[in-house]
């Protein structure tokens, strides 16, 4: 019986009558804070569909609006490897990290804090044809500064002014950057050394 | 009017007359005129058109190819500035002979308007135990650093000041130049200048015709004749028409930035403003307007 009892009661507080009972009676501020707490749940949603929609697996890769602010030449690719998915495509992906049997000339060479990365820290697995963020964001090769900007920011940030690295161009109009690809090798990036052309002829030996 | 047929001013006359062809024949009148030739800073621009012409002539006869000298005045509201980060120079002397190439100088004799010193880094910047003549296989050497000197384009430039003939001067774009016709070859210039930077054609300078750069400048890179002073000028023919100089476009390190010190957009103000610089012998009040810095 109590059970019985109990039912009706507990079905009484929920029911649609009570309940518009209670919203008349809300005051104008309540209101408004109401509005603010959806509007702001809202947009946090919406932020995090947009996020997810830009890093989920497979997708399209998009150039940022950012990378349109620098002119930079195209990135040097080795003749004939590009694009990957010509052989990858055949390929299954393989997410083990391990020492491979193929691309001899970049394991071979391979110094770019080794002990703790290799291939798929900047490749992507699905997406043979692009560049990867932590994040899991695709990045085109054109834009390979940013995935090098993730550990060397303070390199972007002076890249990004002019002060390290080259630029072509005028020094008062348009100017072309060079990819951090073009100088450091990006499986070995320590400047090579060069061999320095002829000294000065020295005044003694000048007839 | 009584005619003087005296047997005295007869031969007073004929001997002048013969002196006077005497010294004309040894001379043709293009020569007499560049003799008379003003300084370049007092010439009209009718004046300079037509020497820039009678010039480009010269140069076609001589290197038999169409040369083109430009006497393009400093831009408004520019002032150049250079900067050298002596953390990235390799001393592979790429600038030295880019400069060679871009600015005539003379091949035999030799004449290199940079100079890169090595430096030991436990001495740090020490002239007196400085190496021009460095020559391994590789560079960067292990335990030293690279310090390419030239022009450093002072503020207050003393080759200028002792010029006996105002030869030389600095243009409004704060660039030092050289007029190389108006220029007696004393040298007091060289002595002047604390960093070494100004050269003397000792002999006639010599470029061969296949390496000539026909595009030149007035106070630039034309070719120089015996016996006159030259300098770096920031490539005044390339910078004057927005190009960055060619030491600038060479480095294979980007250790070399230029720019207009009077935009505060400029790489070369963000150097100044973020970066830590120095200038080559402050003690000496030149205030050059060529600075080094540590980009790392």
């Amino acid at each position: 019986m109590t059970k019985k009892t109990n039912i009706p009661t507990n079905r009484k507080l929920h029911s649609p009558d009570k309940a518009e009972g209670f919203q008349v009676q809300r005051s104008f501020p309540q209101l408004v804070l109401l509005l603010l707490c959806a509007t702001l749940i809202f947009s946090c949603h919406r932020k995090e569909s947009a996020y997810n929609k830009n890093v989920l697996p497979n997708q399209a890769i998009k150039d940022t609006l950012k990378s349109t602010e620098y002119a930079v030449e195209a990135p040097p690719l080795t003749e004939g490897i590009f694009p990957c998915s010509d052989c990858h495509s055949e390929l299954e992906p393989n997410p083990e990290r391990r020492t491979l049997d193929w691309h001899e000339e970049i394991t071979g060479i391979f110094d770019h804090d080794s002990e703790n990365r290799w291939c798929l820290d900047c490749h992507d697995l699905e997406n043979r044809d692009s560049l990867r963020l932590a994040s899991g964001k695709l990045l085109n090769f054109k834009e390979s500064y940013k995935l090098c900007g993730q550990c060397h920011g303070e390199k972007l940030r002076d890249w990004k002014v002019g002060v390290h690295g080259k630029r072509t161009g005028e020094w008062n109009g348009e100017k072309e950057y060079l990819l951090c690809v073009h100088c450091h090798n990006p499986h070995a990036p320590k400047f090579e050394s060069l061999t320095p052309e002829p000294p000065p002829v020295r005044q003694e030996d000048i007839q | 009017m009584k005619a003087n047929k005296s047997r005295r001013s007869f031969l007073k006359n004929i001997s002048f007359a013969t002196a006077s062809a005497l010294a004309l024949s040894s001379c043709e009148l293009k020569s007499l005129d560049k003799f008379f030739q003003k300084n370049f800073r007092t010439l009209s621009k009718k004046e300079i058109d037509q020497m820039i012409k009678e010039l480009e002539e010269d140069y076609q006869t001589k290197y038999g190819k169409e040369f083109h000298v430009s006497a393009k005045p400093a831009t408004d509201q520019t002032l150049f500035g250079y900067a050298l980060d002596i953390s990235r120079c390799i001393g592979c002397r790429r600038c030295v002979y880019a400069c060679v190439e871009e600015n005539n100088q003379s091949r035999d004799p030799q004449i290199h308007w940079i100079q890169v010193l090595q430096m030991e880094k436990e001495k740090g910047v020490d002239f007196a135990h400085s190496d021009v003549h460095y020559n391994p296989e590789k560079v960067p050497e292990e335990g030293h650093f690279y310090l390419p000197v030239q022009c450093q384009q002072c503020r207050n430039p003393q080759c200028t000041t002792v010029c006996p003939v105002k030869a030389t001067w600095q243009e409004p774009d704060g660039i030092v130049v050289v007029d190389y016709n108006w220029c007696i070859g004393c040298r007091y210039c060289m002595a002047a200048c604390p960093y070494g930077a100004r050269h003397f054609n000792w002999a006639e300078p010599n470029v061969p015709a296949d390496k000539i750069n026909t595009e030149t400048h007035y106070l630039g890179n034309r070719p120089r004749l015996k016996g006159v002073v030259e300098k770096c000028t920031f490539c005044i023919q390339r910078v004057r028409e927005g190009r960055y100089p060619a030491c600038v476009e060479v480095c294979p390190v980007g250790a070399r930035k230029f720019g207009n010190l009077l935009d505060p957009e400029s790489e070369i103000r963000y150097i100044l403003e973020n970066k830590r610089v120095l200038v080559l012998k402050q003690e000496l009040n030149t205030q050059p307007k060529f600075y080094y810095f540590f980009g790392v």
